[in-house]
Parts: C-alpha cells; sequence; structure tokens
C-alpha cells in the first residue's frame, strides 16, 4: 500500500503530525502497536474487587503543564490549538489549586499566577530574589525553539545566577522529574521549555483526564479520513541501499511512503533499520507509580495542593534508585485538587517514585508482587504523613512498574522521557526518517504534540511544499 | 477576477479563529497586526494550495508580510489559475 506518510505510534506526538498532514490531503497511514492510544499518556481500566464494575485510570498525566486563560496568545498551548484547530473550550481545563516543593524546613508555592512564587521566593530566599529575577529574565529571552542550539547543563547556567544551592535543588526538582532524561541535571534549552510551562505558565487538568484529549485527537483523525491501525506493530524500517527510507513492515505487511516519522523513541527507531554505527542511548529513568482510591476526598484544610514534589533532604536526588524504588522523595498527585472540583465523592491519589529498571527485572513474579506491596505501604505512609488527619478508608489501589511501563509503551527499559541522545531537527541518519515526540527535545503533553506538529510542518509539509 | 485580498483574509480567519480580521490595515505588517507566527503563515501557504491550487515557493513566504504585497504577489498566480 501507497501513503504520502506513514507515521510510528499513536501517542500524542504521531496523532498530532498525522492531523497536520492528514489536514492538507497527505494520505496518512497510524500504526499502533498498543490497541489503545495514547502512548506514554494513555489509560487503562481495572475491575473493582468489592462493588462490581470498573474503574478507569490515566497513566502519564498528572497534570497538563502550559495552563494559558481563554484567549491568552502568542503560548505554546495556543499555537497547538491554532495549528490542530481545535477550540479552548473542548479541552475542559480546570485549572489547579496551586502546587508546592516540599523540602525539609522549606516550601515553596506555585501556582498559574507568576507572582505567587515571586513572593514565596522572596520570602524564603530574601538575599536571592534579585537573582531569581534575574533568571526569570534570562528565561524569558532563550529562545528553546531554536532547532540547531546543542546540550548545555543546566545546573552550570544556575549556578552561575544563584548562590543558595537549596534554592538551585528547589527549583530544579519539579523539572526534572516532569521531563529529565538526564540524571541529576537537564539540557538547558528543556530546562527553559519546563520553567516556562510550569513556573510561568502553569497546571490545569481536562475534565475526564486524558481521555478528553485523545478524544479530541481521534476525532479529528477520523474525520479528516487517516487511515488508523491499532495491535499493527511495525517490526522493521525499509531502507534502500542509498540510505533513504521509503517504508515500514508492520503484522508482515509492506507499507511504502516518502516521509516516515517515527514517535516510539530514538534507540527504538534505530532498532528497526539496517545495522549501522549509531546506538542513541537508552535513558535510564524510570518510575513507579501507585494510585490510591478512598472513599472519600482529602478535605481542602488538611491538604489542597494539586501536587506536591516531596524530598526529604536538602540535595535532590534525580536518578534511579540504587534500590529497588527511592521514596526519599516522590511527586504526590491530588487529581481532586482543582478549582473546579467538587468535594464530594470518592478521592484519588497518586504518588511517583524514581525505580530501577533492572532490579525490577529480575525479579520473580511473587517477589514483584511483594515489592510492589511495600512500594504501596511506602506510599500510602506518606499520604497519611501529607494530610495529617485524613481518616479516609482506601477501597482500591494500583501500582505500575516500570516493567508495565515497558510492556504497555515497549520503551526500552521503561524509560520515560527517552533518550539522552535527542535529535532537535528531527533528523536521523536516514534520509526521510525522522523523530517526533519526547526524543526530538520537546516535553509534556504540550511539548509532545507541537513536537508531533512541528516536525510534520518541516519535514511533511514545507519540505513537500517544495518539490 | 479573484478579490486576491478577501481570500487571503479568509483563510487568516479560519487559521485564527480568535483573531479580529475586520480593520486591517493593507500596507503594515500582518504580524503587527495580528498574532501570527512562522507555523500559521506555513499554514496561509498551505491553505492557498488547498483551496485554489496556488503554489508558494518557501524563499517567497516574505512576499506575504502584508495584505497589499499578498495581493501583488498572488494575483498573477490568481490569473493562471
Amino acid at each position: 500500500m501507497n501513503y504520502d506518510a506513514i507515521v510510528i505510534g499513536a501517542g500524542m506526538s504521531g496523532l498530532a503530525a498525522g492531523i497536520r498532514l492528514a489536514m492538507f490531503d497527505k494520505k496518512v497511514l497510524i500504526l499502533e502497536k498498543h490497541s489503545i492510544p495514547g502512548g506514554l499518556n494513555s489509560y487503562y481500566q481495572r475491575k473493582n474487587f468489592d462493588k462490581g464494575g470498573i474503574r478507569q485510570f490515566d497513566v502519564g498525566l498528572h497534570v497538563l503543564t502550559n495552563f494559558i486563560k481563554k484567549g491568552e496568545k502568542g503560548k505554546p498551548f495556543s499555537k497547538l490549538l491554532k495549528q490542530l484547530r481545535l477550540s479552548y473550550d473542548d479541552f475542559k481545563l480546570c485549572p489547579q489549586t496551586h502546587s508546592k516543593i516540599l523540602f525539609p524546613d522549606v516550601e515553596l508555592k506555585f501556582s498559574n499566577e507568576f507572582e505567587l512564587l515571586l513572593n514565596e521566593v522572596s520570602e524564603k530566599f530574601p538575599q536571592e530574589i534579585d537573582n531569581f529575577l534575574k533568571l526569570t529574565e534570562k528565561v524569558k529571552t532563550f529562545n528553546e525553539l531554536d532547532l540547531s542550539i546543542g546540550y548545555s547543563s543546566s545546573r552550570e547556567a544556575l549556578k552561575e545566577i544563584i548562590k543558595d544551592e537549596l534554592l538551585i535543588e528547589m527549583i530544579l526538582c519539579p523539572l526534572l522529574i516532569y521531563g529529565s532524561a538526564w540524571e541529576d541535571d537537564m539540557d538547558f534549552a528543556q530546562f527553559v521549555i519546563m520553567f516556562k510551562s510550569l513556573y510561568f505558565e502553569g497546571f490545569s487538568r481536562p475534565e475526564g483526564g486524558v481521555r478528553t484529549i485523545l478524544s479530541l485527537l481521534m476525532k479529528k483523525i477520523n474525520d479528516l479520513g487517516a487511515d488508523i491501525r491499532f495491535k499493527t506493530a511495525v517490526t522493521k524500517i525499509l531502507i534502500k541501499d542509498s540510505g533513504e527510507a521509503f517504508g515500514v513492515v508492520a503484522n508482515g505487511e509492506e507499507f511504502y511512503a516518502p516521509v516516515i516519522l517515527s514517535s516510539i523513541g530514538y534507540p527504538e527507531t534505530v532498532r528497526l533499520t539496517p545495522k549501522i554505527d549509531l546506538n542513541p542511548r537508552i535513558g535510564a529513568m524510570t518510575f513507579l507509580e501507585s494510585i490510591f482510591v478512598f472513599d472519600k476526598k482529602i478535605p481542602l484544610d488538611q491538604n489542597d495542593s494539586t501536587i506536591i514534589f516531596y524530598n526529604d533532604s536538602k540535595k535532590y536526588s534525580y536518578r534511579p534508585a540504587t534500590d529497588y524504588f527511592d521514596s526519599s522523595s516522590a511527586v504526590v498527585c491530588f487529581p481532586d485538587n482543582y478549582e473546579t472540583n467538587k468535594q464530594d465523592g470518592e478521592g484519588t491519589v497518586r504518588i511517583t517514585y524514581m525505580a530501577n529498571y533492572s532490579q525490577w527485572r529480575d525479579l520473580e513474579r511473587a517477589q514483584y508482587d511483594e515489592m510492589k506491596e511495600k512500594v504501596g505501604q511506602s506510599s500510602l505512609s506518606l499520604i497519611r504523613s501529607l494530610s495529617q488527619g485524613f481518616d479516609g478508608k482506601l477501597l482500591f489501589k494500583d501500582i505500575f512498574s516500570p516493567m508495565t511501563i515497558e510492556r504497555y509503551t515497549w520503551h526500552l527499559n521503561g524509560t520515560v522521557y527517552g533518550s539522552i541522545d535527542k535529535t532537535r531537527d528531527g533528523k536521523t541518519p536516514f534520509k526521510n526518517l525522522f523523530i517526533i515526540g519526547t526524543d526530538q527535545g520537546f516535553l509534556g503533553i504540550v511539548g509532545a504534540m507541537l513536537s508531533g506538529i512541528s516536525m510534520a510542518n518541516l519535514h511533511g509539509l514545507m519540505g513537500a511544499n517544495e518539490i | 477576477m479573484a478579490d486576491v485580498r478577501q481570500i487571503v483574509i479568509d483563510i487568516i480567519a479560519d487559521i485564527a479563529p480568535d483573531e479580529d480580521v475586520s480593520n486591517l490595515d493593507d500596507v503594515k505588517s500582518l504580524r503587527e497586526q495580528l498574532d501570527l507566527d512562522s507555523m500559521d503563515f506555513l499554514d496561509i501557504v498551505m491553505e492557498l494550495r488547498k483551496r485554489h491550487k496556488v503554489e508558494v515557493p518557501q524563499e517567497d513566504y516574505p512576499k506575504l508580510a502584508t495584505l497589499a504585497s499578498c495581493v501583488s504577489y498572488l494575483s498573477p498566480k490568481f490569473a493562471t489559475v
């Protein structure tokens, strides 16, 4: 079968790329290995033990970063709406209450109004407020969308501006764990993307969670008539002797196209091509997540944050756990704490720990379940200590591990933020084969969609226009 | 004779639905008057191609800077469609 473009993977970047190409009459084929869309930002369901029926959970999406108010212009989210011709109201965004970075003896709150973080820094680090303002100025004027810039260390850049090491750790903590493929550091261009999307713009959650976003994208795909196939794994990318990609093999069938966009990760993509001297490194950062459902919501006077970035020492360690999991830090997500949420009904809390892939891989089934139980207990006691006095009864819990991530997303080693070898212009050593999504270098759900859009524009639409 | 000015305005209204296109100054740059970035200009070009079979090569994108320049650059192309 011949197409104008083939997209590998129906996650956020693949769907967005498919929409852009189909919008301008390209015959598009999207191939997805899983039975549902979303990739790293998908959903699943579990049977209820006690009262029957099923419970639906999101994976990936804690929050949607890059929050804007309706009508706000010139921001990543507003670009995304225009490029995909979607309406702001369709996303049904519920803004966060506030979130906080919680270290021993000091916390910094931030919200969708940047002033809150400024006030917090000036109150808790008064000697650093001028430096912090200098940093925000540097972030504001930096062009993170320049596709030609290479890696530079964020820690080094921060040390040049900010003297207090604790403040550096606190600023970095949410930005690292919400997107860095690098251990204990991140590329400065990515730091800028994250700083803007978390601190300048902020968090919200679409009503209905990740499924709201996915159904908007799927409706567009279907309306535009793109061909999308699930349970269809690409097993080979076809490359001519001249080094030009011209098609893929999936479910034993060959498909041809002059442009192939792969969202499955750089190392994962390279493995589908003939052997070449190129080995993009597999990122080491992988996580465990526990989801708890209680019979009631945590009252706001016991905990009113949307996300708590918790760390139990003055130094933030962002690297694979040395043991199975690292309980010295965590992201604690309270999906009920949004401005528009009602306070009745069941309550949910999600906790993310850094993990160690090879430790989990080597566990036997019985030990695996036992270790997950330990993760659950540790997470639960953190929830209790962060919500003093909460007496809700636990109705349900579910835990997913690096093995679960690998099993359902096919990202090698359960890596979540991809390779540390990014290809910012999307190019690979093979002509006509391009990388989109996390390994192209944009971050988060909004970033992934913008990656798909900009790579489809650059390599699928503008390139085609030149012919 | 195609009304090129109106054709361009209609396209902008579709790709940037939140913009007010009713009082555009023909000689001022579109970017100055509207929240348009390079992605939006790509969309103008793609829509010209899709709706009117008019091709604008990448090196000519700057010729779409104002409504007046759009009209003078695109009119001969529309005449030959």
